[in-house]
């Protein structure tokens, strides 16, 4: 019983004994394990864009008012559940299309490094309680993940560019520009996070989350995290970027084959991505009922919260139309980036009182209660705001002087 | 564990400065004198984060100093490079050997 | 011994990074180079213990410097034809002098530093002392401020030079 309670740390101490007594030295076995432990962290993100994909097809066609993958017709799984291996057998075995004036370093290069930011991330989620359940429980935690996030932006331009397509370009500086203007919010969001949990390190967050859950005392950064983080991955309303019935197909025009495989497995591991830091941020991550006996649990605590973000994606992805780039940016710069400072400019003082006048875990409930009241203030205050601008903004109806 | 000797993050940074100083100095278009003055700044962060590291590093003043070279790279770079679209603009060329004359 | 094979890999790939950007012909090669020499420069600030630079150096220079270069390769691109000179006469002159400076220097540091090892361990509240100093009145506050200051004018003064009249 005690075995099974924390059944996935003692599986790797196992392990390691095992290792030990198979006559290995003590630091081989550990970085053994650590390469073992690397390998797992990295697929999970694939195992869970396999089920993405067959979800996703499946809630958008509900949606929709179809019924999705179903085995009427060839045999596809109970429920369709076989359909996205069907769909990665097809993917590796697309023709590679390789265009003629192609630049050959960044063409190749693009749909990597998208694809290794998105698996990146996922070494300092915490996948369990304790030190073992993470990969790597860095001191900066939070902001690896945005620096990754933002380094892998000139992918995007390499794609374009070196595609040696007009349209490409353009779509890679339209992409650029999305990109980096909300990176912003999405950065301030996550220091309101930061300022209330105190650290940046993520299991130090899931434990500050250890009696309420961070979405309840900071609703409008979830909001604003949220939505940044689906324009940093391209979904809609922030779409786009791909535009996936509009435009050709933006940067990823000149790809084929596994390349074009690797963009589009690299948007649904950004969704997982997205979905996990946001599990993990603001849902409580791995915390849940009967987590402190039963320390297992907790990864599967984790991941229905990641699931259960990955829906709240695919309702984004299959009920909002796409905002032009305009409108977009308009939003971004004239909306998100005022909001999201004005939060955090009212949040931090307002936490560093909080946690002098009302501290330890005794008044967790009071502070969260404090905080939630000081973003349902600013949400008013910010309706006010645009409502008074919308009314200034009178029509008058235009004379037109027509020339005889 | 045997750490690697001071002068060796040294070297490695006046090696960078030295190589960024030849692309400042050597190139034609403006905007590789650009890359080569980033390469320059890096260099001098790479001075400051080692000494911090191998003569104090409980106290702050390498890391204070080194934000503040980030912060004046950036801008630097931001208000160089609308400088050269400018002038791309106006004399359809970046070549620094055809706008070294001020007018023409 | 791990340290010393990491450090000269990542000088290995900084300086290749580095020697690419400055004799790379097509400037956006020159770009990649300078990323690659960017990513390296960030694996150093890991090894120096200050992880906090590291993901600064990736956010600033690669996500945003790197980008904005490119961008304006990309503006100036018709300036950019490629069988042309792209070094101006003066280059071995320059060349000598980078190598005699790097010797002499080299020559100086290792003098003065050979011996000179790490102190001890880094503990791990460097970031929020780095936090506190750089907000405390006695600390660095006021530096801090005329940063964000020139932050400001740096975007404003950008924003209004490439401006479309």
């Amino acid at each position: 019983m005690d075995f099974i309670s924390d059944a996935i740390v003692n599986i790797g101490l196992w392990l390691e004994r095992l290792l030990v007594s198979a006559g290995l030295a003590p630091q081989a076995a550990a970085l053994v394990m650590t390469i073992v432990g690397t390998v797992v962290v990295a697929f999970f993100p694939l195992l869970i864009v396999v089920f993405l994909i067959w979800m996703y097809r499946k809630a958008s066609a509900r949606i929709g008012g179809r019924l999705g993958p179903n085995s009427s017709g060839t045999w596809a799984g109970p429920g369709g559940i076989v359909q996205p291996i069907a769909d990665v057998i097809k993917m590796f075995t697309k023709e590679d299309i390789r265009p003629l004036g192609i630049d050959p370093v960044p063409y190749n290069l693009a749909p990597i490094i998208v694809v290794a930011s998105a698996v990146m991330v996922w070494a300092v989620v915490p996948f369990g309680k304790g030190p073992r359940m993470i990969g790597a429980d860095l001191g900066i935690g939070l902001f690896y993940i945005m620096a990754f996030s933002s380094a892998s932006l000139v992918a995007f331009l390499m794609a374009g560019w070196s595609s040696n397509n007009k349209y490409s370009t353009v779509s890679a500086f339209r992409a650029t520009a999305q990109l980096l203007g909300y990176e912003i919010p999405q950065l301030v969001a996550v220091l309101c996070v930061v300022v209330v949990a105190g650290s940046l390190r993520m299991s130090a967050i899931v434990d500050a989350q250890q009696d309420v859950i961070l979405l309840i005392a900071l609703p409008l950064p979830a909001l604003i995290f949220l939505l940044a983080s689906y324009a940093e991955i391209g979904s809609r309303p922030f779409e786009l970027l791909e535009c996936e019935s509009e435009l050709v197909a933006g940067y990823q025009t000149e790809y084929s084959g596994m390349r074009w495989g690797m963009f589009y497995v690299g948007e649904f591991m950004g969704a997982v991505a997205v979905s996990a830091l946001f599990a993990t941020v603001f849902l409580g991550g791995w915390r849940g009922p009967f987590v402190d006996s039963f320390p297992v649990l907790g990864t599967l605590w984790l991941v229905l919260k990641i699931l259960f973000m990955l829906l709240v994606w695919t309702f984004f992805q299959m009920t909002l139309p796409r905002l032009r780039i305009d409108q977009m940016l308009a939003f971004n710069w004239k909306f998100l980036v005022p909001l999201s400072l004005v939060l955090l400019c009212v949040l931090a003082p307002l936490n560093h009182w909080l946690v002098r006048a009302l501290p330890g875990s005794d008044y967790v409930w009071a502070r969260t209660g404090i905080l939630l009241a000081a973003n349902v203030l600013v949400f008013l205050g910010t309706w006010a705001v645009v409502a008074i601008a919308e009314r200034r903004r009178t029509v008058r109806p235009r004379q037109v002087e027509v020339s005889a | 564990m045997m750490g690697v000797p001071l002068a060796w993050y040294l070297i490695l940074a006046a090696a960078l400065f030295c190589v960024g100083l030849y692309g400042v100095l050597s190139r034609r278009n403006a905007i590789a004198t650009v890359m080569g003055v980033e390469l320059m700044l890096n260099a001098v962060n790479v001075n400051l984060l080692a000494f911090w590291r191998y003569t104090e590093p409980g106290g702050m003043t390498g890391q204070a100093f080194a934000t503040f070279v980030y912060a004046v790279a950036a801008a630097e770079v931001a208000v160089g490079l609308a400088l050269i679209v400018a002038i791309y603009r106006n004399r359809d060329t970046v070549d620094l050997d055809q706008i070294n004359l001020l007018k023409w | 011994m791990t340290t010393t094979i990491l450090f000269l890999l990542f000088a290995l790939v900084t300086l290749a990074g580095a020697i690419g950007t400055v004799t790379e012909r097509k400037l956006f090669h020159a770009a990649l180079w300078m990323l690659l020499s960017f990513f390296g420069v960030a694996a150093l600030y890991v090894l120096l213990e200050a992880p906090f630079f590291a993901a600064v150096q990736l956010f600033i220079y690669m996500g945003a410097i790197g980008i904005l270069i490119i961008f304006a390769l990309m503006l100036t691109r018709g300036s950019m034809r490629e069988g042309g000179p792209y070094l101006n006469d003066q280059w071995w002159l320059v060349a000598l002098l980078a190598v005699v400076l790097l010797v002499v220097v080299g020559w100086l540091l290792w003098q003065q530093y050979g011996s000179v090892m790490a102190v001890h361990a880094v503990d791990e509240g460097s970031l929020v002392q780095l936090g506190r100093v750089l907000s405390e009145q006695d600390g660095y506050a006021l530096p801090f401020e005329v940063a964000s200051v020139l932050l400001v004018m740096a975007l404003i003064g950008a924003v209004t030079i490439v401006r479309e009249r």
